[in-house]
């Protein structure tokens, strides 16, 4: 169809019943979906063990299926990556929903290691006390018993625990593994929902400190549902600017070299200021997941009141997915609208980097301290975003990598420290940890370094990486204040330092709990992944630069 | 044959390495394993020497490469060794003279419980000395030269328990450290002008020009002065010659080594080696002249005041370098002969210091000379090995000191006009303060009465030098008496150096034919004749000696010092360096510290404790905002959404 024989909506409807006649049948790449098939696969045979498997068996079959899910995904991911998706036979799938190539591979694969790593978190049965016999988990023994009542007590008594946790898990990282590779805004709006309402399920499950954990749920689902309806909105506006929701042709209107016009939207196509407000819109909403300032205010409180492997995992894999969605959006959908986006985000990172470094200052609870860490982190990687090279993208996704493993390390830290109140996470009672349990306090120490940026650790690495990129594409002056609010970010990281090693440890101090041997290699892994990629980042820099090309 | 030369440095290398690793195992045998390699080191010399002699003398440069040792894209350092007529003397001289002294030292240090460390690091000094002058570039010259002053720092602090030695061994240390960064930022100059710093490019190999003479004249006066610089601080040379008489806190054997023989030479070897580059500054070279020429008196001066015996030795030290710096400085006329005075007198300082040493053995390590006396009857192989040390260093005719210091007093006056005068005119009165003072420490030590008899030599106010030598008995009355063989031989034959090296190199100018093809060599336009300089010479050393006989020969030394005059209290305060240095560098630092710590405290800290504080008050106030209502939540994202969409539709409309 010509566009010159466009008339009427007549003639477009006569035309339009041609190519209806030959619909072609929907096809589907199951093999380069897999690793998203997957894992929603394993997600919903977790649904089906809660419901036919005794209970005594279920946190067995769950940790083995969803351990079993997610390792298959990665080799998935892999063998993909290593046929070619990554670089050369890059492609969109699924009649044009879903992208595959080097950047949603990278972060899939990211993505799919950090939730292993924070599944074994999820799993950790060694740290609580034992009620009534039972090993219990950080979650709730029952999500819909209310806190402090006669139910609550009894579920307790009878030993339950939330194995659902698990397949709510799955279910997350399924939306996080189709996020950053989709290829249309609806498939992006239903991947932001599939791991956002797992996500705000998990946050109100903690075993304890119960109503906190409620509300934070319940304030993060608010929020998310306020900052998901301002992406709905943008999606509509983008649509009507360009007619389609398909990334390759919003691009295409957007540089102006569209060839299909679909005529029912001939007046409002090309009108700027629905591209300018629709993506703004939708950035807005990515930039809430990424909690980037002033979307960023649900972040300490629901990374404090959240069970804290839920806090880990979402923290880290969250902002990968987020991130890399960002990343498309702005690199595949809006390149040639930069010159517009580009000021807004420059600002947007500024009072990030800033705004997360400084407030963090005043924190004392240890979580909250990490979520404003975190905030800061989000704007350091918006410095890389803006870049707008192939470094830029190469630079994010290696810091996204580094950054995920320190984060569910440093948070799988934290559910160690504990005393009767469960884990004890204000930074007074940390006093003096150094000293009575050298190892925790020393590895808690190198999560620390890392965020902190410091040469040999990964954090360093990735720091160097995006700001090297941002200053490469014009954006020194943004490296500046990164490095500033680097400054100002090691003085709360180092101050925790001092508080672990060089202070008197307190009377009433908390204890070190020994984990099972699931923290442990979380952990393990964590400073495993901040120290190589801290040594001899080389090898993952290449590999990030090779996933740094998007596929249209 | 050129694979010898890393062997060369190899063999003292691997005996510092057993020596100081091996541990106590080694401690009866540890004397022997350091002498034996130095001594391998000291036959594979002449090996080498040997091999260079059966050749023409345009084909006696060896050079081997080793390994690439850093090799960045324009950056290219090697570790290569150069071997030529210039560096075999060294080796030579190092290996030989070194390794008598590590016989020396078997004796000298037999009673000392940590022997087994003092070879070890006499050992490393070896090695560093060694690769020093063997170096093909100066990146690795200069390892060779920290090298050095690491040994150096070492052995002067040996007997780190006496916080003299241990403050001496620090100053050394800082001191040198001035002059090495002179060294480094030659180096780094040459890289930035030339983009090398390798001997052979630089200053030619082969018979081919190097590039050295390119540049300009200023940028060849910067890296010479910077040079010199690195010289004045490892040979002592007038403004940072502090250190050297302090460093006689050492074991003697270490004086005689590093602070009379070799390492104080290392100054000169790098002039000379750097000759291409002094050649093209001429100003720079008037520097070293004159900076040669303060020395000589300044030393000299220095060595008439002292009571000790061995800084009286270093004072002269210092001026004999001066000498060297002096005849350096001169250009291809002085280059050769300062080469031939450092050998000669790497022969008889180092048989003095031994046989300084020798009488400090035999004196209960007394060291002041107002407390010897008539010791050549004692001691008479000391006595007799001393005083031809002493004829030579005078220049006593048909001794090596006179063939060499001769020539650079001639060299001197050769360098013409007004210069040339004033130059050779200190030279010969520094010919004649030489005289005097050694003829003085002569008469104080051999001759007259015996004032040692009849009172303890060990006073507490004046604690000896070498305490752990104290197996002697304390506060008792010395018995002088002869060392042992060990000690002695070393003595004989440097004693034979002393007397014939001088002549040997001279007749038929055997050393400058040998020396010419590295150095070059030009006659001078000398104003006055060889005869006329060899008199003037000849008069200036009578009258030292003469007033010397006069003051300390015919009248009896009193034992306590009398108070002197100015000059010669002034003198016994090392011409009051070390006031100096305090009063200015030490005063104006601490001044300046001061000050700059108050800006710190004032200033700086203010800045940053404000910056902290607002930082911090800031991250109070926004903490607010954080009021933990969903709906204030809420209405912060309406308002980011809000203004996000408002900016990306101004960044559109501007």
């Amino acid at each position: 169809m010509s566009a010159s024989a466009v008339h009427s909506l007549w003639t477009t409807a006569a035309t339009a019943a041609d190519p209806i006649s030959k619909i072609d049948t929907p096809k589907i790449e199951y093999g380069q979906l897999s690793p998203t098939l997957i894992v929603v696969g394993a997600a919903i045979a977790g649904v089906l063990v809660e419901a036919f498997v005794p209970r005594k068996y279920r946190y067995h079959a769950q940790l083995i299926l969803s351990t079993a899910a997610l390792i298959v995904a990665f080799v998935a991911v892999v063998m993909l990556a290593a046929d070619g998706y990554g670089t050369t036979k890059a492609r969109i799938a699924a009649m044009g929903a879903i992208a595959v190539d080097g950047p949603a591979l990278f972060l899939q694969g990211t993505i799919l290691l950090a939730a292993l790593v924070g599944l074994f978190t999820f799993a950790e049965r060694r740290l609580d006390p034992e009620a009534h016999g039972t090993r219990v988990d950080s979650f709730a023994a029952q999500a819909a018993s209310v806190p402090g009542s006669e139910s609550e007590q009894a579920a307790v008594k009878a030993g339950f625990t939330t194995t659902e946790v698990f397949p709510l898990l799955l279910f997350a990282v399924a939306g996080m593994l189709v996020f950053p590779s989709a290829n249309d805004l609806l498939t992006l709006f239903i991947a932001l929902e599939v791991f956002s309402l797992p996500l705000y399920l998990l946050c109100a499950l903690a075993r304890r400190k119960r109503l906190m954990s409620q509300e934070a749920a319940v304030k993060y689902f608010l929020l998310g549902a306020f900052a998901s309806a301002f992406t709905l909105f943008g999606i509509a506006l983008l649509y009507g600017y360009a007619g389609s929701v398909s990334y390759g042709t919003i691009a295409q209107v957007v540089d102006g070299t569209v060839q299909n016009v679909n005529p029912a939207l001939a007046d409002t196509m090309g009108n700027d200021a629905l591209l300018l407000v629709g993506a703004a819109l939708i950035v807005m909403g990515l930039l809430f997941k990424v909690g980037a300032v002033p979307f960023h205010m649900w972040t300490p409180d629901v990374y404090q009141g959240a069970p804290t492997p839920v806090t880990g995992f979402m923290a880290a894999a969250t902002k990968v997915a987020a991130f890399g969605a960002l990343l498309r959006l702005l690199y595949v959908v809006l390149p040639g609208l930069r010159w517009d986006w580009r000021p807004v985000m420059w600002g947007v990172a500024i009072i990030t980097m800033l705004g997360g470094a400084i407030v963090a200052i005043t924190q004392t609870d240890i979580k909250r301290l990490l979520a404003y860490s975190s905030i800061a982190h989000a704007g350091f990687i918006l410095a890389g975003v803006i870049a707008t090279t192939p470094d830029g993208v190469s630079s994010v996704l290696f810091y996204l990598a580094a950054y995920s493993f320190v984060t569910i390390g440093a948070f799988a830290v934290v559910t160690l420290v504990r005393d009767a109140g469960g884990e004890a996470t204000h930074l007074s009672k940390w006093a003096g940890l150094g000293r009575r349990s050298p190892l925790v306090a020393a590895v808690l120490a190198v999560f620390l370094l890392a965020f902190a940026g410091i040469p040999l650790t990964s954090g360093f690495a990735g720091k160097f990486a995006v700001f090297k990129a941002a200053a490469e594409g014009g954006a020194a002056p943004l490296v500046v204040v990164g490095v500033i609010s680097s400054a100002i970010a090691a003085f709360f990281y180092i101050r925790v330092i001092v508080l672990m090693f060089f202070s008197e440890p307190r009377p009433d101090g908390p204890t070190v709990a020994v984990p099972s041997p699931l923290t442990v290699m979380a952990i393990g892994v964590g400073v495993a992944v901040t120290l190589v990629l801290g040594v001899a980042p080389q090898y993952f820099l290449d590999l990030a630069n090779q996933a740094g090309v998007f596929v249209r | 044959m050129e694979n010898l030369i890393a062997l060369l440095i190899a063999a003292p290398l691997l005996g510092a390495a057993v020596l100081l690793v091996g541990g106590r195992r080694l401690d009866a045998v540890g004397q022997w394993v350091g002498t034996l390699l130095s001594t391998v080191s000291f036959v594979l010399g002449l090996v080498l020497f040997g091999d260079l002699l059966g050749r023409s003398a345009e084909d006696r440069t060896l050079t081997q490469h080793l390994f690439s040792w850093i090799p960045v894209e324009g950056f290219q350092a090697d570790v290569g060794f150069r071997l030529d007529q210039l560096s075999m003397t060294f080796v030579l001289l190092i290996t030989g003279v070194g390794s008598l002294i590590h016989l020396y030292s078997v004796g000298y240090m037999e009673h000392d419980e940590r022997r087994r460390r003092f070879f070890g690091y006499l050992n490393l000094f070896l090695a560093a000395m060694l690769l020093l002058v063997l170096a093909d570039n100066y990146l690795l010259l200069y390892v060779g030269w920290e090298g050095v002053g690491l040994a150096s720092y070492l052995l002067i602090g040996f007997w780190q328990h006496k916080p003299s030695a241990a403050t001496a061994a620090k100053k050394a240390f800082l001191v040198n450290r001035v002059g090495d960064m002179g060294l480094s930022i030659a180096i780094m100059l040459m890289f930035t002008t030339f983009g090398t710093f390798a001997f052979g490019p630089l200053l030619g190999a082969e018979g081919q020009q190097g590039i050295a003479g390119d540049a300009s004249e200023g940028k060849l006066t910067a890296i010479a002065l910077m040079l010199l610089l690195a010289a004045c601080g490892k040979s002592a040379q007038v403004p940072l010659q502090s250190w050297l008489g302090d460093a006689m806190e050492g074991p003697t054997p270490v004086s005689a080594l590093i602070h009379a023989a070799t390492m104080v030479t290392a100054g000169v070897y790098l002039i000379v080696r750097s000759a291409a580059i002094f050649n093209g500054a001429p100003d720079a070279q008037l520097v070293v002249t004159v900076v040669g020429a303060v020395t000589l008196l300044f030393g000299a001066i220095v060595g008439c005041a002292k009571d000790d015996i061995k800084k009286a030795l270093a004072g002269s030290t210092m001026s004999q370098i001066g000498y060297m710096v002096l005849a350096a400085g001169l250009g291809p006329i002085g280059y050769v002969f300062a080469i031939m005075h450092l050998v000669t007198h790497g022969f008889f300082k180092a048989g003095l210091f031994l046989g300084a040493g020798s009488v400090m053995h035999g004196m209960n390590d007394e060291v002041d000379m107002r407390k010897y006396g008539g010791l050549r009857k004692y001691m008479p192989v000391t006595f007799v090995t001393f005083g031809l040390g002493y004829l030579a260093i005078i220049g006593f005719p048909g001794l090596s000191g006179f063939f060499s210091k001769d020539k650079i007093i001639e060299a001197a006056f050769a360098k013409g006009g007004a210069e040339g005068w004033i130059l050779g005119g200190c030279a010969l009165l520094g010919a004649a303060i030489t005289a005097y003072y050694m003829t003085r420490v002569m008469l104080m030590t051999f001759f007259g009465e015996e004032r040692w008899k009849n009172q303890p030599t060990r006073s507490p106010e004046a604690p000896s030098a070498e305490p752990a030598a104290a197996h002697h008995g304390e506060h008792a009355e010395p018995h002088p008496h002869e060392s042992p063989k060990v000690m002695t031989i070393p003595m004989i034959v440097l004693a034979f150096g002393s007397v014939f090296a001088g002549g040997f190199f001279s007749i038929g100018d055997r050393f400058l034919h040998w020396l010419e093809p590295v150095t070059g060599h030009s006659e001078g336009d000398s104003p006055l004749s060889v005869a006329a300089v060899t008199g003037a010479t000849m008069v200036c050393l009578v009258i030292g000696v003469g007033i010397a006989y006069a003051q300390y020969g015919r009248r009896p030394v009193p034992v306590v010092a009398p108070r002197g005059s100015l000059l010669t209290r002034a003198a016994r305060r090392d011409l009051l360096q070390d006031d100096f240095n305090h009063v200015v560098l030490v005063r104006g630092g601490e001044h300046l510290t001061r000050s700059l710590v108050y800006v710190d405290h004032t200033l700086v800290d203010g800045v940053v404790n404000g910056t902290a504080a607002s930082v911090g008050g800031l991250s109070g106030r926004l903490r607010r905002l954080q009021n933990g209502f969903a709906r204030s939540y809420a209405v912060s994202m309406f308002g980011g959404a809000a203004v996000l969409v408002a900016a990306t539709l101004l960044m559109r409309a501007v």
